[in-house]
């Protein structure tokens, strides 16, 4: 992201579970507060190979960078990957954090880098990688000093010769789709930082064409702690279907936005206590969905409750007074910007989806158009699994999430009124020079 | 890989420039949507096959790929499994 975003304010912790060992410290810690707060990290004498795969298997740990996917078969893919072309895998921990809303990977970085550092060693030890790679926002801000800069006095306090796993720090660039897993590799190899056509998949061939596990830094964390605590201890959170702790990137009222420490389960009224009457709530992210109040009032964070999967962790509450169709035009205007704008059913999709709620979010002109909704309908279809990456599929699932939650504002519009009077933005999508 | 193993069709979105070629060859199996890039629907007939391999040849922008159907899992321009959302 630009230089300009809101990450300068300051960010508060809130445990909501009672205290167990997995809850992040209040400030910093330096390697020795860490293993004094944490505990040490298991040697690997203490754990043998595959007695890790087996933990996180049982822990049922899932990626916290978006998709949710099981961390035990990727790693079961990739080490097959491995043995299969004999090739020495290389990991990598995405705290690239693209989304401008998401602040809960900075946060842990920030407070925690060690606990990142150790689930890299760990995965690091267990897969044998000859590579392990933490990747981050160039320059990022984190409002309370330079995060790059405590990055690389943590990693200097880590003794190689004991964690056996040599970990680099990579600057990656900010923007919204450099934290896509190829995208990713694409930029650690040099290359444009644009996902490329393969008929391998990251795990398959990644980082300098080794296969690659790619997890989230908010993962990596959870194995340092699934080592310490174990699996059970990490099933103690959440629910048989998303279990662990869970950090999640709070906005409510007027409050700046906070990371909050959960787990599936839990009910999501209280962490939106402050905000008032609200219209919606999005959850997961700018890929993510748009919940409706009265469902939002008594759900619980589940998928099954939901109807949408936690994603990345973002819970926006939308307060009444806005409008939900102003604020997804905002964002999905921004999606569009930062589509990397190589396959053409995205460069040509996104920006019409997004001029299309932009009309349909004024009222005036949605009265003029009866035809935006079918449009809007019918260019999703056409981006939708039509691209090198998955951008398109998650703006889509933002938008049609909109064109749901918000029918009965869209009745209106086609009406010409708006219910929502305060038509300025919730959620930041900075601005970015166009660049073709 | 052999010739007749089962075979998909994809496109390196990247590189296809909405030539809309492969649609007049193998307009069976090939549409274009409304900026004139391919929608490629249903798994190869055997028949096809053939045409298939003439459009791939004769796409400009080489964007036009056959690839042994079960390479599709691993994700990547097929709608079906795009919509489980797998990202990794
Ligand atoms: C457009 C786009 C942007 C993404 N950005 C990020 C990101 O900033 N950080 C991240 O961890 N994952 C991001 N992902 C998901 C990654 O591709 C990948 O699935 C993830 O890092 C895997 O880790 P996990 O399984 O631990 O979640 C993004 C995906 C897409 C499609
Ligand atoms: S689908 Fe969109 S964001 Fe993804 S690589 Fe293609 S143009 Fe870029
Ligand atoms: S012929 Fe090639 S470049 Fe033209 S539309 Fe088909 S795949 Fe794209």
């Amino acid at each position: 992201m630009t230089a300009t975003d809101n990450r300068t304010e300051t960010l508060v912790i809130e445990p909501q579970q009672a205290q167990g060992n997995g809850v992040l410290p209040s400030r910093p810690l330096n390697h020795a507060e860490h293993r004094a707060y944490y505990g040490v990290l298991p040697a690997p004498d203490r754990l043998p190979l595959g007695e890790l795969a087996s933990m996180i298997g049982h822990a049922g740990v899932r990626g916290r960078g978006g998709a949710g996917f099981p961390l035990y078969r990727k790693l079961v893919s990739v080490s097959g990957a491995a043995r299969a072309r004999r090739i020495a895998p290389a990991i990598v921990a995405n705290g690239c954090e693209g989304e401008p809303a998401s602040h809960k990977d900075k946060h842990l970085l920030w407070l925690a880098p060690h606990l990142v550092l150790d689930g890299l060693v760990l995965l690091g030890r267990e897969l044998r990688a000859t590579r392990a790679v933490l990747a981050v926002e160039a320059g990022a801000p984190n409002g309370r000093g330079d995060l790059v800069r405590r990055l690389r006095e943590a990693l200097n306090e880590r003794d190689v010769r004991q964690d056996g796993v040599r970990i680099e720090l990579a600057e990656v660039p900010g923007r919204f789709i450099a934290g896509e897993s190829a995208a990713l590799v694409s930029t650690l190899d040099g290359g444009p930082g644009l996902p490329p056509y393969s008929e391998l998949s990251v795990r398959e061939s990644g980082v300098g064409g080794a296969p690659t596990l790619v997890q989230n830094v908010e993962t990596v964390a959870q194995v340092a702690l699934i080592a310490r605590y174990g699996p059970d201890w990490f099933r103690d959170y959440g629910t048989a279907a998303e279990p662990g702790p869970q950090l999640f990137t709070v906005y409510s009222g007027r409050q700046r936005p906070r990371v909050v420490h959960s787990a599936a389960g839990a009910a999501l009224a209280p962490l939106i206590a402050d905000a008032g009457p609200i219209d919606a709530v999005l959850v997961g992210g700018y890929h993510g969905s748009w919940i409706p109040a009265p469902l939002a009032r008594h759900a619980r964070l589940t998928e099954a409750d939901l109807g949408a999967p936690l994603g990345a962790g973002l819970i926006a509450a939308l307060p009444a007074d806005r409008c939900g169709l102003a604020e997804t035009a905002h964002i999905v205007r921004y999606l569009a910007l930062e589509s990397a704008g190589q396959c053409g059913p995205c460069l040509n999709g996104l920006p019409r989806i997004a001029a299309a709620l932009e009309q349909l979010a004024d009222p005036h002109q949605a009265a003029r158009d009866r035809g935006l909704l079918e449009r809007i309908e019918r260019w999703c279809g056409m981006v939708e699994g039509r691209g090198l990456c998955h951008h398109p599929d998650g703006s889509v699932r933002l938008v049609r999430s909109a064109l749901m939650t918000f029918r009965t504002e869209i009745a209106a519009h086609h009406a010409g009124q708006c219910t929502g009077g305060d038509r300025r933005p919730l959620l930041p999508a900075p601005a970015r020079e166009l660049v073709h | 890989m052999r010739d007749n193993a089962p075979r998909d069709l994809s496109v390196d979105w990247a590189a296809c420039q909405g030539h809309g070629l492969c649609a007049e060859l193998l307009p069976d199996h090939i549409t274009l949507d409304d900026w004139g890039y391919p929608i490629v629907s249903g798994p190869l007939s055997p028949a096809a096959a053939k045409r298939a391999r003439r459009a791939v040849a004769d796409c400009p922008a080489l964007a036009l790929k056959l690839r042994a159907a079960e390479q599709q899992v691993t994700i990547r321009s097929n709608p079906a499994a795009a919509r489980s959302a797998h990202r990794g």
